[in-house]
C-alpha cells in the first residue's frame, strides 16, 4: 500500500493568479516570425488562446523614403519607389512616374501607356501569387507556395528580358518607358497568359474546395462595408467586403478604359471571400494581358519631357490601384528640381490597421491567417 | 506655394504650336537668351510638321519647354498652369455658413482644394463626411514650411463614394499649435495622425493614443521638418555608442 499524497502544501482552495487560464496575457508575436511576412511586431493580448486585442509595431524597416525623395532629383528619386513594395515594385514606378507627369502635365504616349498597363498588371499577377503561397503556406499548405513562386518565374522572365531586372525593375520613366519592347515580348505574354490560366485552376483545385482550407479561412477575419471605409481600406479587402470600386474603373488613368474587364467581388468580408476575390483578380489581369497585347499600337515610347524635371510650382495628388489598394502619392513642387515634399500613400501601412478589428476573439493560429490574407509588405508599411 | 505663381496663365498649354509659347515668352520675360527663343522657333516646325504630335493638346507645348531649361546662364522658369478658383454648389454651401473661414477654394490641375481657418477644421472634416459624402479619408498628412509664421500645412485628402470625387481640405498652423484629431471622425486618422506627429511633431488633440509610430520612442526630432538635419542623428550615435568624432 502506499502513503496518501500530501497535498496539504498546495494550497488548492485560493485562486493562484499566475495559473494560465485565470489571467490575460500578454504574448509578443515576432518582429522575426515566419508568418508575419517581415519584420511586424504583434503584442496580442490573450485570455487562453482567444485574442482580446492587438498593438502592431511597426517601422523596423522604416528608411525615410519620404525624406530621401526630398534629398533627391525627380528622376533620382524614381528607382526608390520601387523598394517600397518589392513584391509590387513595377506598380510603385508607376504611380510615381505618373503623379509627376501630372504636375508637368505631360501624358506617357500611347504606346508607352500599354506597356506600362502590360507590365503592371504582369507585376499584379505575381504579387497575387506572393501573397498566395506565403498566405497558404502560413496556413498548413506548402504546396500552392511551390507552384506559385514556380509560376511567377515566368513573369520575372518576361521582366528580366524587358528592362534586366526582376524585381525592384525600374521599369518606368517620368514621361513615358525607357525601353522598347524586345523582339518576341508580345509572343511571351501571349504565352504566359495561355500558360497560366490552367496553372489558376491548379491553384484552385489544391484550396477552394479544400476542407482545411475553407474551415480556417471561412468566418475568419470578417470586415463589413462600414468599417472598409471608416478604416480607409482599399484594394482586394474592401471588393471581399462588396464594395465593387477600383481606381482602374473609378477614376482610370493609363489606359485602362480601352479594356473590358470585371471587378471581382465578395459577400462575406472574410479570409476566404479574399482569396476568392485575390484568384479571380488575375483572371481579369489576364483578359486585360490579352486585350493589351493585341492592341498595343506603334509609336514613340516617350513624351517631350525635358532632361532637368523641373515642375511649376503646386501640388498633386494622384493614386493608382496597386495589387494592394489604393497607393496615392502627394507631391508638392515648389519649382525646383528636388521635390518639397513627397508624401506616399501606402494601402499596406492603412489597411494594416485592420488587423485589431479583424482578429479581436479570434484564436491565435487566426491572427496568422489574418496576416496573411491582409497582404502586407513592411517595405511598404514602413517606408 | 500656389499663390507664388508667376508668369502667364498656361502658356505651355497652348494648342496652335510652339511658336505661340515661345513668342510670348520672349516679351515676358527679359533675361531670356535669343538663344532659347531661336531654339524654341526651331523647334516650333519640328512639331507642325509632325500632325499626329501637333493634334494632341499637350504636345505642341513640350517642345518649348527643354529649349528653356538648356541654356546654363539664366534659367527661364517655365510658366505652368497657375491654380484658378474652384466654384461649385458644395463650395457656395460651406461659404454661406462658414463666410470667411473658407480662406480659399481652388483648383489646379483639374485637382481641387479648400483651405479653411484652423478653428472650423474638425466642423468642415465632419460636415464633409456627413452632408457632402466625402465617407473615405484616404490620407493625412502635412508639409512644412519653415519660412512661413504658420509653418504647417495639414493635408486631408478626401474621397466620396457616392460621387466618385476627390478633394483636399487644407489648413495651416503654427509650429506647436495642437490639431483636433479626426480619429472620431474616421478610424483610419489614428495611424495617419500617428505618423505625422512622429514625422512633423504635430500634436492631435483627443487622439486616443499619440505615440511615434515608424520611429522608435526615444528618437529625438521630427524626421520630415525641413530644419532636420539628416547628419545630426548619425553624429551623436557615433558620438554615444563609439566614442569617436562621426567622419561625416
Amino acid at each position: 500500500m502506499s502513503q496518501p499524497i500530501d497535498t496539504s502544501y498546495l494550497d488548492l482552495d485560493t485562486k493562484d493568479e499566475t495559473f494560465l487560464d485565470s489571467t490575460e496575457m500578454v504574448l509578443n508575436m515576432g518582429p522575426q516570425h515566419p508568418s508575419t511576412h517581415g519584420v511586424l511586431r504583434v503584442i496580442l493580448k490573450l485570455d487562453g488562446e482567444k485574442v482580446l486585442g492587438t498593438e502592431c509595431v511597426i517601422g523596423y524597416l522604416h528608411r525615410g523614403v519620404e525624406k530621401i525623395g526630398e534629398n533627391r532629383t525627380y528622376t533620382m528619386f524614381n528607382p526608390y519607389v520601387d523598394r517600397m513594395d518589392y513584391v509590387a515594385a513595377v506598380s510603385n514606378g508607376l504611380g510615381y512616374c505618373e503623379t509627376v507627369e501630372k504636375l508637368l502635365s505631360a501624358e506617357a504616349p500611347p504606346r508607352a501607356q500599354y506597356i506600362r498597363v502590360i507590365l503592371t498588371e504582369l507585376c499584379r499577377i505575381s504579387s497575387h501569387q506572393v501573397w498566395l503561397g506565403t498566405h497558404a503556406l502560413d496556413i498548413g499548405a506548402i504546396t500552392p507556395l511551390f507552384y506559385a513562386f514556380r509560376d511567377r518565374e515566368e513573369i520575372l522572365k518576361i521582366f528580366e528580358k524587358y528592362c534586366g531586372a526582376r524585381l525592384t525593375t525600374h521599369a518606368f520613366r517620368i514621361g513615358g518607358c525607357i525601353y522598347e519592347t524586345y523582339d518576341g515580348f508580345e509572343q511571351d505574354v501571349k504565352k504566359f497568359c495561355t500558360f497560366f490560366l490552367p496553372k489558376l485552376d491548379e491553384y484552385e483545385e489544391l484550396l477552394t474546395t479544400n476542407r482545411i482550407w475553407v474551415t480556417r479561412t471561412k468566418n475568419v477575419g470578417v470586415l463589413n462595408p462600414e468599417d472598409c471605409i471608416a478604416l480607409g481600406v482599399t484594394g482586394p479587402v474592401l471588393r471581399a467586403s462588396g464594395v465593387k470600386w477600383d481606381l482602374r474603373k473609378a477614376q482610370p488613368y493609363e489606359c485602362y478604359k480601352d479594356f473590358d474587364f470585371e471587378i471581382p467581388t465578395g459577400v462575406n468580408g472574410d479570409t476566404y471571400d479574399r482569396y476568392l476575390v485575390r484568384i479571380a483578380e488575375m483572371r481579369q489581369s489576364v483578359r486585360i494581358l490579352q486585350q493589351a497585347v493585341e492592341a498595343i499600337p506603334t509609336g514613340p515610347i516617350m513624351a517631350k519631357v525635358p532632361k532637368v524635371i523641373k515642375p511649376p510650382v503646386g501640388e498633386v495628388y494622384h493614386s493608382i490601384e496597386a495589387p494592394k489598394g489604393e497607393l496615392g502619392y502627394f507631391i508638392v513642387s515648389d519649382g525646383s528640381t528636388q521635390p518639397y515634399r513627397v508624401r506616399v500613400r501606402p494601402p499596406s501601412f492603412v489597411n494594416l490597421q485592420a488587423l485589431d478589428k479583424m482578429v479581436r476573439g479570434l484564436l491565435v493560429a487566426d491572427v496568422v491567417a489574418v496576416i496573411g490574407t491582409l497582404d502586407i509588405v513592411l517595405g511598404e508599411v514602413d517606408r | 506655394m500656389p499663390e507664388e505663381t508667376k508668369g502667364p496663365d498656361s502658356v505651355l498649354r497652348q494648342p496652335e504650336g510652339a511658336k505661340a509659347p515661345a513668342e510670348s515668352a520672349a516679351p515676358g520675360k527679359p533675361p531670356a537668351t535669343p538663344a532659347t527663343s531661336a531654339e524654341s522657333v526651331k523647334a516650333a516646325p519640328a512639331a507642325q510638321s509632325k500632325p499626329a504630335e501637333a493634334a494632341k493638346p499637350t504636345a505642341a507645348a513640350k517642345p518649348a519647354a527643354p529649349a528653356a531649361a538648356k541654356p546654363p546662364a539664366p534659367p527661364a522658369k517655365p510658366a505652368g498652369p497657375v491654380p484658378e478658383p474652384w466654384e461649385s454648389e458644395l463650395v457656395t454651401r460651406l461659404r454661406q455658413q462658414y463666410g470667411s473661414g473658407i480662406e480659399e477654394s481652388l483648383r489646379y490641375l483639374g485637382q481641387t482644394y479648400l483651405t479653411v481657418d484652423q478653428s472650423i477644421l474638425p466642423e468642415i472634416l465632419r460636415r464633409m463626411r456627413d452632408e457632402e459624402g466625402f465617407d473615405y479619408c484616404v490620407d493625412i498628412t502635412a508639409v512644412h514650411y519653415p519660412k512661413r509664421e504658420q509653418q504647417f500645412d495639414m493635408v486631408y485628402v478626401l474621397y466620396s463614394f457616392p460621387k466618385n470625387e476627390r478633394t483636399r481640405v487644407k489648413t495651416r498652423i503654427k509650429d506647436g499649435e495642437h490639431v483636433p484629431s479626426a480619429v472620431a471622425i474616421w478610424e483610419t486618422a489614428n495611424w495617419l495622425e500617428r505618423e505625422a506627429f512622429d514625422m512633423f511633431g504635430i500634436v492631435f488633440d483627443g487622439h486616443p493614443g499619440l505615440k511615434r509610430i515608424l520611429l522608435p520612442d526615444e528618437w529625438k526630432g521630427h524626421p520630415l521638418r525641413k530644419d532636420y538635419d539628416i547628419l545630426q542623428q548619425d553624429r551623436e550615435w557615433v558620438q554615444i555608442n563609439l566614442g569617436i568624432e562621426s567622419g561625416q
